[in-house]
């Protein structure tokens, strides 16, 4: 008889208690919804660059290849950089459940590290191809390289000017509720990158240079 | 349901989220993640990210359509892994509309791809000079 009495004393404390969730975290979710709806385009234009470059990818035109032009020294460094910044972020976001501002900034500063790091290589990659006569008018292989890749960095650089705006918000009005919603949106933002990149360094790069 | 409650357990109270399997996931923070969550996404995503590097570096096959065949497998897996470890997807956050919308994408993409690689390989196809032997009687 008494065990019946826990129970439902129980289940009335687990129903009400996920009641105030769901009211606590609905306008964030709202958001947060709309978000994630806003990266699913976002998948659908990197599946189009994809199709693309897949159809694209092997017309050489009688210029320069794959296996010939990239580096993959080089994209092994930028994927790891990548997949670090994942992971920086991720430690972000924890610290900011503990309500930790100073570590969650450091945690940021490191990420848009890693991140401007991952620019700054891709810059440099753009630039090397380009004097070697291999720019995107080349031929619809490089074309199609550019595009996707391209996208993908330009991407990354707004992700970063996202969070170093975010960082003076951060710094200016503290972990207030406005700017944990902000965080979460951009660490979707910031792994959805990440996701698309494995997408990139396994199709266009490994691939390509397969005999 | 009732399952979870009959759990010695969870009488308890409410224990901290992630380190107890699927007891508590049904807590709405369950899905922000935990130490536990990212670091072993991490460490997945590094082994699926060496393997293929090493697979194509390594010229471990000699045949590169096992190798291609054998990469995209892993980028499959570790997409898989960032979606569940990063992302924190699963079919609860947000009341399933997430996930929804990533069925959704997911079937457009297929559609997309798969579309676009089988109309222009046999547009390839026909157009190879070899195929089209009436080329000179044409007016």
């Amino acid at each position: 008889m008494s065990k019946t009495i826990t129970f439902t004393n129980e289940a009335v404390s687990a129903v009400s208690s996920s009641r105030y969730h769901v009211r606590e975290h609905h306008p964030e979710n709202g958001t947060l919804l709309g978000f994630w709806l806003y990266l699913m385009s976002d998948c659908l234009i990197f599946a189009c660059l994809f199709a693309t470059y897949a159809v694209l990818g092997r017309n050489y035109a009688a210029g320069p290849t794959g296996a010939e032009l990239f580096d993959l020294p080089l994209v092994a460094l930028n994927t790891s950089l990548l997949l670090l910044s994942s992971i920086t972020y991720g430690f972000a976001m924890l610290e900011m459940q503990r309500q930790r501002l100073r570590s969650t900034l450091i945690w940021l500063a490191v990420t848009g590290l890693f991140g401007a790091c991952f620019i700054g290589i891709e810059l440099y990659e753009f630039a090397h191809l380009i004097h070697e006569g291999a720019g995107p008018q080349r031929s619809g292989f490089l074309t199609s390289f550019f595009a996707l890749v391209g996208t993908h960095g330009l991407h990354v650089s707004f992700g970063i000017v996202w969070l170093v705006t975010l960082m003076f918000q951060l710094g200016r009005h503290g972990l207030s509720s406005e700017n944990r919603r902000r965080l979460m949106c951009l660490s979707m933002f910031w792994h959805f990158l990440d996701l698309v990149w494995i997408g990139v360094f396994t199709f266009v790069y490994l691939m390509g240079v397969l005999p | 349901m009732s399952d979870h409650h009959q759990h010695p357990a969870h009488a308890a109270g409410d224990e901290h989220d992630g380190h107890h399997g699927g007891h508590d996931d049904h807590h709405a923070h369950a899905d922000h993640g935990s130490l536990k969550s990212y670091m072993t996404g991490f460490l997945l995503a590094i082994i699926l990210t060496v393997i293929p590097f090493w697979l194509v570096m390594g010229k471990v096959f000699d045949k590169s359509s096992t190798t291609g065949l054998i990469l995209l497998g892993f980028a499959a897996v570790q997409i898989v892994v960032h979606m569940v470890y990063f992302l924190h997807m699963n079919t609860r956050s947000e009341g399933g509309w997430s996930m929804l919308a990533l069925i959704f994408t997911v079937m457009l993409v297929v559609i997309m791809l798969s579309g676009s690689l089988w109309v222009m390989y046999h547009l390839n196809h026909n157009m190879m000079p070899g195929m089209m032997p009436d080329m000179h009687n044409m007016p």
